[in-house]
């Protein structure tokens, strides 16, 4: 089985990697790339904790194989960030104590910066819809859906 | 350690206070490293066969195929362990499987390859011939003297003769006289509940990587609530001496106590030994449910004597926990905490510990109470209601305070339960309407918290800084909590202390990350290395202005002289001491070892509203508040965080999580989609009120919060439910068939 051969764009970066035809997004990722950010909690599209953007639609990057990334724009949490300036979700999730461990964490900023840029006013059941898709254990989830419409309403006010 | 005096009345600067955390950064931009982040240079790939029968001799396992698999570089079977002392037998025997394989997913064989394809195949590859046996997975039927054994001489004493040698070990509890009380009771109710085995949970799977030299000197990273006990337990296992294992806990993600043994780590340390390179090791979602440490399951009789004015005369709970495969279920402390909450005259508890063909239990946060609170507040809550009383005013009536004998022995110092039953009473959820097929449900719980063995070391660095190395991994804010500590004790800026992670090689013995200890003795041994440091400030500045180190005190910040013959002297900094400590005699440093004792034990009072669905049996959780007491609140926002964390993984397991097992001993549902932990849209917010009753045995007052969140719930929700449904449920999960089922049945 010979590796293939992939030119895509991750947080904005021209890459080249080659890949084994099964080989999903988020082992290239975190195997190929050391891009770690992007985390494998079950493999299996459940949890969420791999999600990335592509082409600003959000993804479980252990559903997608690495080879599916060729041409297209890949987000992942490392590029969340515009250098040392944090992302407004980043820093209301760190103000509010929206995480507890941080292994859910990534995934859920990935999704909740798409939500975001879909929806610049979700309501609470918008939001929690939206984010259904990525399991948090430890928070029970009260202090992110509120870090999200809380950025929701400074992201509006500032615009 | 006593409560100071003046913490009862002090203006604290920084404790109460929420900063950020000091490792936040990290963790919401990628870069914080958890268990399976790690890479080493010449790293292969680990990977685990495990058994597909419940219960099975192992006759024969053939490597050699494998073995010749280009690529292959190590292959571990139990024949490369060598004997290990009694205490981590039952441990290593868990992680691989010696004469039988005693549940659907035990280790039985591990490889280790130069890339995760050519392991997958390689574990294929190796032949287990087994000799499939009778196999029993329910906690009632494994009791039955004809049940299939899994072990044989393993039943202690305190079981009498003729029962199965499933049936591992009794315990009791209690005092008064059961029979006489429930003789003054204006009614009995008595009834069975059962629970069924939950995980854990935490989205982030076991992972390690270990790296042994041909000099037998090891390091191991891996993702864990106490790398002391990971090194203390993988040395016993593997025969190394413990100061030849340098363990780092990387960060971890989620733990809830399942993350307090080991799975994956002995086995690591083996392959790396065989194959003289670092092996790392990731479980996938589906081993993680079949092979780690799930809660046991439960069936629990009650029965519980009340007078119609809401008295309770006698309570008495028979408790049956399986806890999987191996002797240690949580029914000590489900035995122990049953009846916590209330100052009875009579009661009386009973536990057994049952073996069945499952995965070995782990901790799972307040292990053992939650089913044992679920059964006697659900029977406290009939009697309340069938009596058409209040169901907040009889645990008021019938509550624990200062001075109750508890019912497992103690008398407790001050507490907080009646605090957080006054804090529910006049809370305006409790009075709020209710609608149609709505029901409110409030429930009690209890958790002893735990001290324990706890190194702190302080360093003032030469620029007036201060680092704090504990030896307990971080897993919901800690390092930012023992930062506030040290800062408020020093009196300086929170941003001027930063706490890390100490590797086994840094600090002594460290109890696991458990019993909700954390906040309370790695704060309590933090406080008090902040005060050998000052002690040491105050002896300098002593020394520069030539007076009696007795004539210097420390207040915000500086060493300031003292007393009547101290003399006129300007106020020396932290930073200033620290400056010229070369000068003084040297590095200043704190550091403070202890065996905590005092955790304060805690209390929570927990109500919700529900709404069930008579048509579909679905439930759908409305409103919730968690009343709790802290003792002190170091960080409000993360002692929230706890209360809603421990809430919402007790609606999953009040709802919907559930271990199945078919007839064939294999667990049906090893995955997040089947086994369905609460989503956001599940949700409503969780209210949460923090009542403070200072802990007599922590500086500040504080008492750990981790656990006690998980108890009420339970039967907070079946409570509701019951009111909602119009019929009393039992049995755990409620899921939709089984509310369909019961409303039917009537």
């Amino acid at each position: 089985m010979s590796q293939i051969h992939v030119t895509t764009s991750i947080n904005g970066d021209q890459t080249e990697f080659l890949c084994e035809p099964d080989e999903t997004l988020l082992d290239v990722l975190r195997d190929r790339l050391g891009l770690t950010g992007s985390k494998e909690g079950c493999g299996t599209g459940d949890c969420g904790a791999c999600s990335v953007t592509v082409d600003g639609r959000v993804v479980c990057s252990c559903l997608m194989l690495g080879a599916e990334a060729e041409g297209h724009d890949i987000g992942t949490i490392e590029g969340m960030a515009e250098g040392d300036k944090l992302h407004p979700l980043q820093e209301k999730f760190l103000q509010e104590a929206a995480l507890q461990c941080g292994i859910c964490t990534p995934g859920i900023l990935v999704a909740a910066k798409a939500l975001l840029e879909h929806n610049p006013a979700p309501t609470e059941e918008e939001t929690r819809y939206w984010l259904a898709g990525n399991l948090c254990r430890c928070t029970g989830y009260d202090k992110i859906i509120r870090a999200v419409m809380d950025t929701a309403e400074d992201m509006r006010r500032a615009s | 350690m006593a409560l100071d005096d003046r913490s009862k009345t002090r203006d604290f600067k920084v404790i109460g206070t929420r900063p950020v955390r000091p490792d936040g950064i990290d963790k919401v931009t990628g870069r914080a490293k958890f268990g399976a982040d790690a890479t080493a240079p010449g790293m292969l790939t680990g990977r685990v066969l495990r058994s597909p029968h419940p219960h099975a001799r192992i006759r024969r396992i053939d490597a050699s195929k494998a073995e010749a698999l280009p690529g292959v570089k190590a292959v571990v079977t139990r024949a490369d362990f060598g004997e290990v002392p009694e205490d981590v037998f039952d441990i290593l025997d868990n992680c691989m499987a010696g004469e039988k394989a005693l549940y659907d997913g035990h280790a039985v064989a591990a490889v280790a390859a130069s890339s995760p394809a050519v392991a997958k195949r390689a574990a294929k590859l190796i032949e287990v011939e087994y000799e499939p046996l009778p196999h029993v997975t329910d906690v009632d039927e494994a009791m039955k003297p004809e049940a299939p054994a899994l072990h044989e001489g393993r039943t202690e004493e305190t079981v009498p003769e003729g029962m199965s040698p499933n049936v591992i070990s009794r315990v009791q509890f209690g005092h008064g006289d059961i029979e006489a009380g429930l003789a003054q009771a204006d009614r009995v109710v008595e009834r069975t509940y059962r629970t069924a085995a939950t995980h854990q949970g935490y989205i982030e799977p076991h992972a390690c990587l270990a790296s042994m030299g041909p000099d037998g000197q090891a390091d191991l990273w891996c993702c864990t609530q106490g790398h002391y006990l990971v090194r203390n337990t993988c040395a016993a296992i593997l025969g190394m001496e413990q100061g030849q294992l340098r363990v780092t806990a990387s960060e971890i993600g989620g733990g809830f106590g399942g993350k307090t043994t080991v799975f994956l780590e002995p086995v690591a340390l083996a392959l790396s030994r065989k194959a003289g390179r670092p092996v790392k090791m990731v479980m996938s979602r589906s081993e993680v449910l079949r092979a780690s440490g799930p809660t046991a399951s439960s069936s629990v009789d009650v029965r519980i004597g009340m007078t119609k004015d809401g008295r309770i005369t006698a309570g008495f709970a028979e408790l049956r926990y399986q806890g999987g495969a191996y002797p240690g279920s949580p029914v000590d402390m489900g035995s122990m905490s049953a009846f916590a909450p209330y100052d009875l005259e009579n009661v009386r508890t009973v536990g057994w510990d049952i073996v069945t063909n499952r995965p070995k239990q782990a901790a799972y946060r307040a292990p053992g109470a939650p089913m044992a609170a679920f059964a006697v507040e659900s029977a406290i809550d009939e009697l309340a209601k069938g009596f058409g009383l209040d169901p907040l005013e009889v645990r008021l009536k019938n509550g624990a305070d200062e001075g109750t004998k508890a019912s497992y022995g103690p008398t407790y110092p001050a507490i907080g339960l009646m605090a957080t039953l006054e804090a529910a009473k006049s809370h305006p959820h409790w009075s709020a309407p209710l609608g149609k097929g709505q029901g409110r449900g409030v429930a009690c719980g209890f958790w002893f918290n735990f001290g324990g063995d706890t190194c702190v070391s302080l360093n003032i660095t030469p620029d007036g800084t201060v680092t704090v190395s504990e030896g307990n991994p971080d897993i919901g804010g800690s390092r930012a909590s023992m930062t506030m500590m040290a800062a408020e004790e020093l009196g300086i800026p929170y941003d001027q202390v930063r706490t890390i992670i100490a590797d086994t090689g840094s600090l002594g013995q460290n109890e696991v990350t458990d019993g909700s200890r954390v906040t309370f003795a790695v704060g309590l041994a933090t406080i008090e290395a902040a005060r050998n440091a000052k002690r040491e400030m105050c002896r300098r500045a002593a020394m520069v202005w030539g007076i009696d180190e007795e004539a210097v005190v420390w207040e915000d910040g500086a060493a300031r002289p003292s007393g009547p013959n101290a003399g006129e002297h300007p106020p020396m900094t932290l930073a200033e001491i620290a400056a010229i400590a070369s000068n003084t005699g040297g590095p200043i440093a704190g550091h403070y070892e202890v065996n905590a004792e005092g955790a304060g034990v805690s209390f929570a009072t927990h109500m919700v509203d529900v709404e069930v669905d008579r048509d579909t049996g679905a439930t759908k959780i409305l409103r919730y508040t968690v009343f709790q007491d802290a003792g002190k609140a170091v960080h409000p926002s993360y002692v929230e965080g706890q209360f809603q964390g421990g809430a919402v993984q007790g609606i999953g397991w009040a709802l919907n999580e559930e271990y199945i097992y078919g007839d064939d001993g294999v667990l049906q549902n090893p995955g997040f989609l089947d086994y369905r932990v609460p989503v956001a849209s599940d949700l409503p917010m969780i209210d949460t009120v923090i009542l403070e009753i200072p802990n007599p045995g922590h500086p500040y007052g504080v008492r750990g919060v981790g656990e006690t969140s998980i108890v009420p719930p339970l039967a907070a929700i079946a409570n509701a439910v019951s009111e909602a449904a119009g019929v009393r449920m039992t049995d755990l999960p409620m899921s939709p068939p089984r509310i369909l089922a019961a409303i039917e049945n009537g």
